[in-house]
């Protein structure tokens, strides 16, 4: 099949490359970008293991293909830290809140939950639980996950 | 798992996605926001020649209220059908519904459009279309027509569009009066497809009488039902007055395709959706008398 040649901006750095149509923005992320840290699991829309942002939106890199993004600008969890490496405040309540173990689902919840929480910055519990309902752990019992989430939210706008 | 090979064309007018569509036949799809299409790529469920991505045609979305009727262009996403205060407005069922769908992160890419053609039994909007009424407005290089949502349901996944057809638009009918909605679902998890849910719309008369009921079943069949019987037995009944149990039970009556499957018995769904009409209907019956 006839191979298209795409240009996607990643992390703020733009990646050219020529790719089949079937190959997903998360192949296109892992193997031709090299940006291994957007994991892949069911590969079918149901773990969120893949979630990275699209012109700001969290979507599943497994469910678009790279084609699809061309010309769009993706964050991946390699570029939500500052510059010189300093954490993210969701990565940082990850770690303080122990939000991890195995690691494999976090930078998906990462991902789900730097979107969510610029969107709704004063979240209920029950907002975070929905919001965090496409995202599955196999380790966590989620616990600490909810705890990194309300460490992060920044809370009621000031007025 | 990975898709097999396909073409893959990125139209930006409708004239020319239904040209493509005209021209590569029957092993060409069109790719809305793949939230569906993909994952049966992916499990090789669907092998498919050329894909014919709509995602970059600016014309296909957007809403407006136009005299009587709310228009949703296809390509408009969930998320910002969910959101859009007009929407919220003219077809509040479409608001109350769409957090019931999957997760964020899909209603994110996946469409109005899409899940209307897609015409998954199990599927929220599917069934407000066909309880609302709403015209399905598709075009080919044959021209355009709108069909009826009454009869644009087929089958499992399957419409009476032609394969050369782009469902472009959706019109909903818009209430008026003292009306209320409601929908409820049953689901093991947030997110998943319902094991049986229903969508009501209630309007009532200054006397509290029902004046008009619509009814759409989520799960209950192969494809999204509408129980017409059940629904004009409360016409003309004073609100107050109908049991909303027997409503249920009347609603499921006569179904004959319900699913059974790991996730539950035909038997058991039928028993969930005569419940979720019951508190549909409650629900939207309360709203319309506060109306
Ligand atoms: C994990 C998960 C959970 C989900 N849960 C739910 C749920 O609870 N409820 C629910 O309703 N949906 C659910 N979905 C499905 C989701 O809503 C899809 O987005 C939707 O069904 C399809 O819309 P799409 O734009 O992604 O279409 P696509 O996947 O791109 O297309 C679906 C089909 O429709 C056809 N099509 C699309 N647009 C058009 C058009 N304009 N004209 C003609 N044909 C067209 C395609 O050719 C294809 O056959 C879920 C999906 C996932 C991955
Ligand atoms: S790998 Fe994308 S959702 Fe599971
Ligand atoms: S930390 Fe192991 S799957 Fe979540």
């Amino acid at each position: 099949m006839t191979e298209i040649a795409i240009k996607i901006t990643v992390n703020g750095r733009p990646q050219e490359a020529v790719v089949e149509p079937r190959l997903t923005l998360a192949d296109f992320l892992r193997e031709n970008c090299r940006l291994t840290g957007t994991h892949l699991a069911c590969e079918h829309g149901v773990c969120g293991a893949c979630t990275v942002l699209v012109d700001g939106a969290a979507v599943r890199s497994c469910l678009m293909f790279a084609v699809q993004a061309a010309d769009r600008e993706v964050t991946t969890v390699e570029g939500i830290a500052a510059p010189d490496g300093t954490l993210s405040p969701v990565q940082a309540a990850f770690r303080d809140c122990h939000g991890l173990q195995c690691g494999f689902c976090t930078p998906g919840f990462i991902m789900s939950l730097t979107a969510l929480l610029r969107d709704n910055p004063d979240p209920t519990d029950e907002d975070i639980r929905v919001g965090l309902s496409g995202n599955l752990c196999r380790c966590t019992g989620y616990q600490g996950i909810l705890a990194a989430a309300r460490q992060a939210a920044p809370g009621p706008a000031e007025a | 798992m990975k898709s097999a090979p396909f073409g893959y064309q990125a139209p930006t007018t409708i004239a020319e996605a239904v040209g493509l569509l005209a021209e590569l036949g029957d092993g060409a799809k069109v790719l809305a926001g793949g939230q569906s299409l993909i994952p049966m790529l992916a499990l090789r469920m669907a092998v498919l020649d050329e894909l014919v991505d709509i995602g970059r045609i600016i014309e296909l979305r957007g809403i407006q209220r136009r005299d009587g009727h709310l228009r949703i262009g296809a390509g408009t996403t969930e998320a910002v059908v969910g959101a859009d205060p007009d929407v919220a407005a003219a077809v509040p069922l479409l608001t109350r519904a769409t957090p019931l769908i999957g997760h964020f992160q899909i209603r994110n890419r996946g469409t109005l459009g899409g899940s209307i053609a897609h015409a998954d039994p199990a599927a929220e909007y599917p069934a407000i279309a066909l309880a609302l009424d709403a015209g399905l407005e598709v075009v080919s290089t044959r021209g355009r027509r709108t069909i009826a949502a009454a009869d644009f349901f087929d089958g499992f996944w399957s419409t009476t569009m032609e394969p050369d057809e782009l469902l472009v638009a959706v019109d909903f009918p818009v209430w008026t009066g003292r009306r209320g909605f409601a929908v409820e679902e049953f689901a093991r998890r947030h997110g998943d497809f319902a094991i049986a849910g229903a969508c009501v719309g209630v309007a009532l008369d200054d006397n509290d009488r029902v004046t008009r009921c619509a009814i759409g079943l989520i799960g209950l069949g192969a494809k999204p039902e509408r129980p017409t019987a059940a629904e004009a037995s409360v016409v003309g009944v004073g609100v107050t007055d109908v049991v909303a149990d027997d409503l249920g039970r009347l609603a499921v009556a006569d179904l004959s395709s319900i699913p059974s499957d790991l996730q539950g018995s035909a038997r058991y769904r039928e028993r969930v959706g005569a419940a979720m009409v019951s508190r549909a209907f409650t629900a939207a019956a309360t709203e319309a008398r506060r109306d």
